[in-house]
């Protein structure tokens, strides 16, 4: 009876953390703090010689910043994927927004996308250096095909689905066609735009490090491919891997951003 | 009174699984210029289909639809069309919506929107963006971007339907505040008998589909009308004898 009352109190109290914010951050520092625990005291017991202690990954990361190695090999793969991205983006809403607006366009175009839409980026990536070599170019190249797609398919998915009633409104009031696409069409997309350019830039970011690993000398895939090559430091493989995963939760961060703005917020609150 | 809105023996059909549904059949009224007209019907008996035909979204079969003796006119911003789910731009502000129909040259557009705002009880919520509005401040909205076009018509398809009762009838004194300031011909359509006696001038029933005019009332009571009155009353019994409901059970 009292081993019952403990566990109530338990799943109780981890309830009533997980109702209040602050609660859930705690409750999900507490978990990561569990996994750390627990990586840390598998690698003692296993006496592993190569994989690395929390500590250890902690001190390689220190290492990488000291010699400033490693603002280098984010700089490098920040400006990839941002180049790509920019390009996808610039390509992809015109686009997008052509193929929702105009039926032929759609019907010709989008049996094409949708073919290319399932290969996966890193199947581009001989093409990609048979045609750009191993510079910059190719890891751009492969980011702009790997979040073109998904940006052109939500922005016409978006034009697609504006709602009858207000095509009908913008007919009724007999404004140009500048008026109903600056005002009307265009709005009315943007929510599924800015899920399209979140989705890109996740894939981008994805890509890059993939990228990155085939050729190239810098870069945080370099970096966690070059780790391991030069003497197994395992540890710096993982402090890659952490940069990276903590590097794309702030660009997912920031592209959340643009969800707050009061124009879209129509389409997120319902 | 000269005539606005001329329906003359109108058809629609639509292709369905069963072969063709035959959704108006026949329809022919008039609207005198400055009127307001009801048409009350069984839900689905095609009077949206009529009012999209009157308001030129949809071209009928056969017969014609003639407003101020132009035949076949496509919709335009003499005649805005109010729905029961409106169509205010959730991604623009009230004032941006107001001013929507607004020629980029027109002068004051800011001024024209604000006061059509405060006509509506809207002043104070220029700025803000219709998801922070409640349903009896988008009709609001809503009513206050079609005046300000200063439509000739004003084209109502269970434009209060979607709100509780006593918004509903809260909006409906409104408009009729608002009718009084600006002379528009009305041509509104509702299932709401009551509705439909309280703002017109002539109420029309509609028979179920395919749908036809089965029977015309006048009501010739000053507004503001008292919905309890036995006049009120009596047409209402009468309306509600039309479409097939015995005041009894009524």
């Amino acid at each position: 009876m009292a081993r019952w009352n403990v566990l109530e109190i338990g799943t109780l109290a981890v309830k009533k953390m997980a109702m209040h914010k602050t609660g859930r951050i705690a409750l999900s520092l507490a978990v990561i703090t569990l996994l750390i625990a627990t990586w840390w005291v598998l690698v003692l017991v296993t006496h592993s010689a190569i994989f690395p202690t929390p500590l250890q990954v902690v001190t390689g990361m220190l290492e990488l910043v000291r010699d400033g190695t490693l603002f280098d090999h984010i700089g490098a793969s920040l400006f990839r994927v941002g180049a790509g991205f920019l390009l996808a983006l610039v390509f992809a809403i015109p686009l997008g927004l052509w193929m929702g607006w105009v039926r032929g366009a759609y019907s010709t175009l989008n049996p094409i996308f949708q073919l290319l839409r399932p290969i996966s980026p890193i199947a581009w990536i001989p093409i990609a250096i048979l045609w750009f070599g191993v510079g910059n170019v190719s890891p751009i190249f492969l980011i702009f095909i790997s979040s073109v797609f998904p940006m052109i398919v939500q922005t016409t998915a978006g034009v697609h689905t504006i709602e009858r009633r207000y095509l009908r409104a913008a007919e009724n009031f007999g404004v140009s066609r500048y008026t109903l696409f600056r005002r009307v069409v265009i709005p009315a997309v943007w929510p599924q735009i800015i899920v399209g350019m979140r989705i890109g830039l996740g894939v981008a970011w994805l890509v890059v490090v993939a990228a990155e690993m085939i050729a190239l000398r810098s870069g945080l895939g370099y970096l966690i491919i070059d780790s391991r090559n030069a003497g197994n430091r395992y540890d710096l493989v993982i402090a890659g891997m952490i940069i990276i995963g903590v590097i794309g939760l702030l660009l997912d961060g920031t592209m959340r951003l643009l969800e707050r703005r009061k124009s879209v917020r129509w389409r997120y609150v319902r | 009174m000269s005539a606005k809105i001329v329906v003359a023996d109108v058809y629609k059909s639509f292709p369905s699984d069963a072969g063709v549904l035959n959704v108006v059949e026949g329809v022919s009224f008039t609207v005198d210029d400055g009127e307001t007209v009801a048409i009350v019907g069984p839900s689905g008996c095609g009077k949206s289909t009529l009012m999209n035909m009157v308001a030129g979204f949809e071209r009928p079969d056969r017969g014609s639809v003639v407003i101020d003796g132009v035949a076949g006119s496509t919709p335009s911003p003499k005649g805005i069309l109010i729905t029961q789910h409106g169509s205010i731009f959730p991604w623009l502000t009230v004032q941006q919506n107001l001013m929507f129909g607004l020629n980029g040259h027109v002068r004051g557009r800011e001024m024209l929107a604000d006061h059509y705002a405060a006509m509506v009880g809207l002043k104070g919520f220029e700025s803000s963006y219709p998801h922070e509005l409640s349903g009896g401040m988008l009709k609001r909205a809503e009513l206050a971007r079609a005046l300000v076009v200063k439509p000739e018509i004003l084209y109502m398809d269970e434009p209060f339907s979607a709100l509780d009762a006593l918004m509903n009838l809260r909006m409906r004194n409104e408009l009729l505040r608002v009718l009084a300031e600006e002379r528009h011909t009305v041509l509104l359509i509702t299932h709401d008998v009551e509705e439909a006696i309280h703002l017109a001038d002539r109420v029309m029933v509609l028979s179920a589909r395919p749908t036809r005019i089965q029977a015309s009332f006048h009501v010739r009571i000053p507004h503001p009308r008292k919905l309890s009155s036995p006049a009120v009353q009596e047409i209402r019994e009468a309306i509600l004898r039309e479409l097939g409901l015995d005041q009894s059970v009524a």
